[in-house]
């Protein structure tokens, strides 16, 4: 119904004015923090600085680093998604007890958080964590001798890359920290609502469409290829939005609780970075500005992915 | 389409697969908490005798029963007034008419891009002039603006059908009458579906808590344990007691009401 802009108004006003203050106003106020070299231990001593923040961490080897490792952690998301999908095929099969292997599924992402990554730094114990064992048992019974990964304690990853510097070495191929994570980020997410998201949008693929091209002699995959994950492009298409956008600022939690960034700063994220400076070093200025930077970061994929992947989204 | 019974055999197996892998950590987390500390060093699987001393052990170390009124007091908080800014926000973005409504909706949208990060510092700025930082207004507080709750609650509040207010309307009803009387009671589901995931958010929020809270009367669940970790992390027994006492509440919530939110996830695609 048509109102007056007053009445509008007073019914968005709470939310607005929260907002306001602790939204909107804040962006700004970060924007211009960047450019001060404000720092909490030092009050009445901030003063201008204009790029010195932006221009620092562009030279430091670190934030490179630190950089890195965020996009390494992006390895996990297309099978955390692919394995959602896969999940959501499976319950999309008319079988008995759906509702319960449903909500089984989705324990693990609606209790994620500090109790569990307490009980994924428990399991991934090199001596006495329940998965070395688990290997070292099927190594026993297969008479494969087996170098078991040091899981967290280990700064190997699967590219080889070097620890505190930028390059890969063949020494540092293998699996450690970064992989653990992303391992145990797959178990918490892939029956959550991404999975739930597919299954919806699996119900709503017509169903004359696959049954003409099992008509025509179509196999279950060329089937699925063909009819099913067409339709699934805007879900897919949304899923990565998020995904990219939760995934280049996350790494905070697991680095605080698990890792301390470690070993040798390779679970460090850009995330973890700004707390460190901003709530441990207390700089509050150069925290903003790499908190910006993270911004442009997210806002460029965000937007790259909007311009290539919905034209695919819509081709298909 | 035909299911060949093969297929449903590889399907059913698959999900049993699956699922053990899902509960497998839970149960060895569960077989932890009740063995003493020299059997988790030995890696046995089953306790050689249950040992639910473990659990009271947690109470006596740590202040876990402050930490848990903490959070859920917190979560309470958040989760209330979450849901009345937002729905009188959505009711006036979905069915309320005014010149530059679309614009502000936008904008509103735009900002859940922003990374937390980007206004935590100066939100953590804000508390420290306001004198707000280790109080639960400063934990409560600026938790409970979402911008996201506005745009789900629009979300549902777009699918009543125009006709019903239309008519209150008519009838002589004020705007805050069809507010209260029409747009929230058919909205119930997605207010559901908001309380459950904002009380959860909540409850298991990190970031904003570590930086506020600075002593321990005031921790919460997930800052609690956390601490518990740093100071008695070879206790992993202990651990283990503590961390299914935090994930049982939140378990048993989600199975008693998992159809509403299944259904309130896939409608506005709630991050989990």
């Amino acid at each position: 119904m048509k109102v007056s802009r007053k009445t509008a108004i007073l019914f968005l006003l709470p939310n607005l004015l929260g907002f306001l203050v602790f939204t909107f106003g804040p962006v700004f106020f970060s924007l211009g923090a960047s450019l001060t070299d404000w720092n909490l231990q030092e009050p009445g001593q901030t003063s201008f600085v204009g790029l010195a923040n932006f221009a620092e961490l562009l030279l430091d080897k670190k934030f490179w680093l630190y950089f890195v490792n965020t996009v390494y952690f992006l390895l996990g998301m297309p099978f955390a998604i692919a394995g959602s999908l896969f999940l959501a095929v499976l319950l999309n099969q008319k079988i008995k007890g759906m509702v319960a292997y449903r909500t089984l599924l989705y324990l693990p992402s609606f209790t994620s958080g500090v109790a569990l990554m307490i009980l994924w730094k428990a399991l991934y114990n090199p001596t006495f964590g329940p998965i070395n064992q688990f290997l070292l048992a099927t190594s026993r019974v297969l008479h494969l001798p087996m170098d078991v990964p040091q899981w967290l304690l280990s700064t190997k990853n699967i590219l080889g890359l070097e620890p505190e510097k930028l390059g890969m070495t063949g020494t540092q191929f293998g699996i450690g920290a970064r992989d653990a994570l992303i391992l145990m980020g797959i178990w918490m997410s892939i029956g959550g609502s991404n999975m739930l998201l597919y299954l919806a949008a699996l119900t709503n693929v017509p169903e004359d469409l696959t049954e003409a091209a099992q008509l025509d002699g179509a196999s279950r995959w060329q089937c699925f290829r063909a009819v099913t994950w067409p339709s699934l492009a805007p879900t897919t298409f949304f899923i990565i939005t998020m995904g990219l956008i939760g995934g280049l600022q996350g790494g905070f939690e697991q680095a605080r609780v698990m890792t301390g960034g470690g070993p040798a700063g390779s679970t460090t994220t850009l995330a973890y970075h700004i707390y460190s400076k901003a709530f441990e070093e207390f700089r509050i200025g150069y925290a903003s500005a790499v908190a910006w930077i993270l911004f442009a970061i997210v806002f460029a994929v965000t937007l790259a992915h909007w311009k290539f992947g919905s034209r695919e989204a819509t081709d298909l | 389409m035909k299911q060949s019974k093969w297929m449903s055999v590889l399907v059913i197996a698959c999900l049993v697969v699956l699922s053990i892998t899902t509960l497998a950590p839970f149960l060895w987390m569960i077989l932890t908490s009740l063995k003493p500390l020299q059997e988790v060093e030995q890696s046995s699987i089953l306790p050689s005798a249950a040992n639910p001393g473990n659990y009271s052990e947690v109470f006596q170390q740590v202040n876990f029963s402050r930490y848990y009124a903490n959070s859920v007091f917190i979560a309470a908080w958040v989760t209330l007034l979450t849901l009345l800014t937002s729905s009188l926000a959505a009711f006036s973005f979905a069915r309320l008419k005014w010149s530059g409504r679309d614009s502000l909706f936008k904008l509103y949208l735009a900002t859940m891009m922003i990374p937390g990060v980007v206004t935590m510092i100066p939100n953590y700025t804000i508390m420290v002039k306001l004198h707000l930082l280790d109080s639960f207004t400063g934990l409560i507080v600026p938790a409970s603006f979402s911008a996201f709750g506005t745009f789900l609650l629009r979300q549902f509040m777009l699918t009543i059908p125009p006709a019903l207010d239309e008519a209150a309307y008519i009838d002589g009803a004020t705007p805050w009458q069809i507010f209260a009387e029409v747009a929230l009671p058919l909205s119930r589901p997605g207010l559901i579906t908001l309380a459950v995931f904002t009380f959860m958010g909540n409850y298991g929020s990190f970031f904003w808590p570590l930086v506020i809270v600075k002593s321990d009367q005031l921790r919460t669940l997930p800052i609690g344990l956390m601490y518990f970790d740093s100071m008695y992390g070879r206790t992993t027994n202990l651990l283990m007691a503590a961390s299914v006492m935090s994930i049982v509440p939140p378990a048993l919530l989600f199975i008693l009401l998992q159809k509403h939110l299944v259904k309130g996830i896939q409608l506005g695609a709630v991050k989990g």
